[in-house]
């Protein structure tokens, strides 16, 4: 059984479809990439997975266990005390970073810990110190949101995500709101992370990065999964047509592609 | 105002009555800040979240208060509660009460206006690291908003320190009476007018000033 296993699923948008079919595998301690052209859906899902977004018919189950519905096959809504304590099994970084602005860098990676974990403050401040220091933020962490530059927020971000200890990590554009020269450091954090082993699920537009550090890269586009495999085979033998059109725009970057 | 004579005299020897309507109006105003922020929470939320059927009274209630003057409020309490069998408020009592509604209407529009403007990321960053509804808004939403509507609130408090006065009406003793009262009683008109308005004047300036203090040490959103 792997990790996270989606089963067709599917959501629109008024009438618009986003996702068509998506089936996906993560196995534990997998790093999944998902690339593609805006609007193909990579964001959508990868909310549905911790329910941001309601999916609209198939399923989505993390350790066997279906997220946000019941598995009886009624498929009735979770109740969101539920969907909390699922979501709080699945870390979330944002492109926008999205630090609770009126809490020291410290005091967002505690939050979850202290009322969503139940941990006492000492413990939790151990923890946050402990990532904090992992993503190279120890002396920052008496700092607020905007004492920091973009980077350094992410960095907090994935710390407060990580400190979770969560099964799975999703990562959404992580560096596309960041100025080009603040990319590098926050890429160095992920990767570090997908070392240790971490499952993680990114949605990137840094194919350079995607292709270091992903095991499976899932090129989606209008709504559905048009090929996937290994960074290699996806990178550098493309079938799929729209694949090659959209590496194409990456020309050079590969070598040749195709 | 060449020909007029000065005598503070009568001013000293009524200081006491000053300050203690001075407290007096500052006591009804922070007290009404207090309801009304109360109210103003409820209502807020009511008409951005709550059920249809609460959306409608509080729409009104919002509507009712904003668009009708003060001081008939302050009456139609006063000697209109007792008149539908709700006794026991006091002058000072049925003020407040009168007071509070009417900062929990403006209040409700601030916090309307603050909750409508607060990123969605915030919120989803809270349901990402798993918390529940009631924690989101207790630890995420309601900081975040007090700090954003923070300048309003303030000035909230100004305006319902001055509207004190019209507690006057109802024979209240605060500011506004009390410096009517000296008139009357010692004729010495400048002098009681002007105490009462340097009192209001400075009163009302040095909230604001402290109150622009507690913002630079609260305004971490910018």
């Amino acid at each position: 059984m792997a990790l996270l296993e989606a089963r067709n699923v599917q959501k629109h948008f008024g009438s618009v479809e986003v996702l068509k079919s998506i089936d996906l595998d993560v196995e534990q301690g997998q790093v999944v990439a998902l690339i593609g052209a805006s609007g193909s859906g990579k964001t959508t899902f990868l909310r549905c997975i911790n329910l941001l977004e309601q999916y609209d018919a198939g399923s989505i189950a993390l350790d066997g266990e279906v997220v946000g519905f019941t598995s009886d096959g009624r498929r009735r809504p979770l109740s969101e005390r539920r969907v909390s304590a699922q979501r709080a099994r699945i870390g979330m970084v944002f492109q926008q970073f999205n630090l609770f602005p009126h809490m020291t860098a410290e005091q967002n990676v505690m939050l979850g810990l202290t009322k969503v974990q139940g941990k006492a403050k000492d413990e939790a401040a151990t923890i946050a110190r402990h990532w904090l220091d992992r993503v190279g933020l120890s002396e920052r962490r008496d700092h607020y949101p905007y004492q920091l530059s973009g980077g350094q927020q992410q960095r907090v971000a994935i710390a407060r995500a990580v400190a979770m200890s969560p099964r799975l990590m999703l990562f959404d554009e992580a560096t596309s709101a960041l100025d080009p020269e603040l990319v590098a450091e926050v890429l160095a954090v992920i990767q570090d992370l997908a070392k240790s082993g971490m499952t993680m699920l990114l949605v990137s537009h840094e194919m350079l990065f995607v292709r270091d550090v992903a095991s499976k890269v899932v090129f989606m586009d209008g709504g559905r999964i048009a090929q996937a495999g290994p960074p290699e085979e996806v990178f550098h033998h493309p079938e799929n047509e729209r694949l090659k059109t959209f590496l194409g725009r990456f020309h050079g970057m590969f070598g040749q592609p195709v | 105002m060449l020909n007029y004579n000065f005598n503070w005299s009568v001013i000293w020897r009524n200081w006491d009555k000053f300050v203690d309507a001075l407290l007096l109006g500052l006591g009804m105003a922070v007290v009404s800040l207090l309801i009304g922020t109360l109210i103003g929470l409820l209502v807020a939320y009511a008409r951005g979240a709550g059920p249809r059927w609460l959306r409608w009274p509080a729409f009104v209630y919002v509507e009712f208060i904003r668009n009708v003057p003060l001081l008939l409020l302050v009456f139609f309490v006063y000697f209109g509660l007792p008149e539908l069998g709700i006794y026991g408020l006091d002058k000072v009592q049925s003020f407040v009460l009168t007071l509070s509604l009417y900062a929990g209407a403006y209040m409700a529009e601030v916090f309307r206006a603050g909750l409508a403007s607060i990123p969605r990321g915030y919120a989803e960053a809270a349901r990402a690291i798993g918390l529940r509804p009631l924690q989101r808004q207790r630890y995420v939403i309601l900081p975040v908003m007090f700090r954003i509507t923070l300048p309003s609130i303030t000035n909230n408090l100004v305006s319902l320190f001055k509207d004190t006065s019209l507690a006057a009406a109802i024979a209240v003793p605060e500011l506004t009476f009390t410096a009517r009262q000296v008139n009357a009683n010692t004729f010495r008109v400048m002098e009681s007018w002007l105490t009462a308005t340097a009192l209001y004047l400075f009163t009302a300036y040095a909230i604001a000033i402290v109150l622009r203090l507690v913002e630079k040490r609260y305004a971490v959103i910018r």
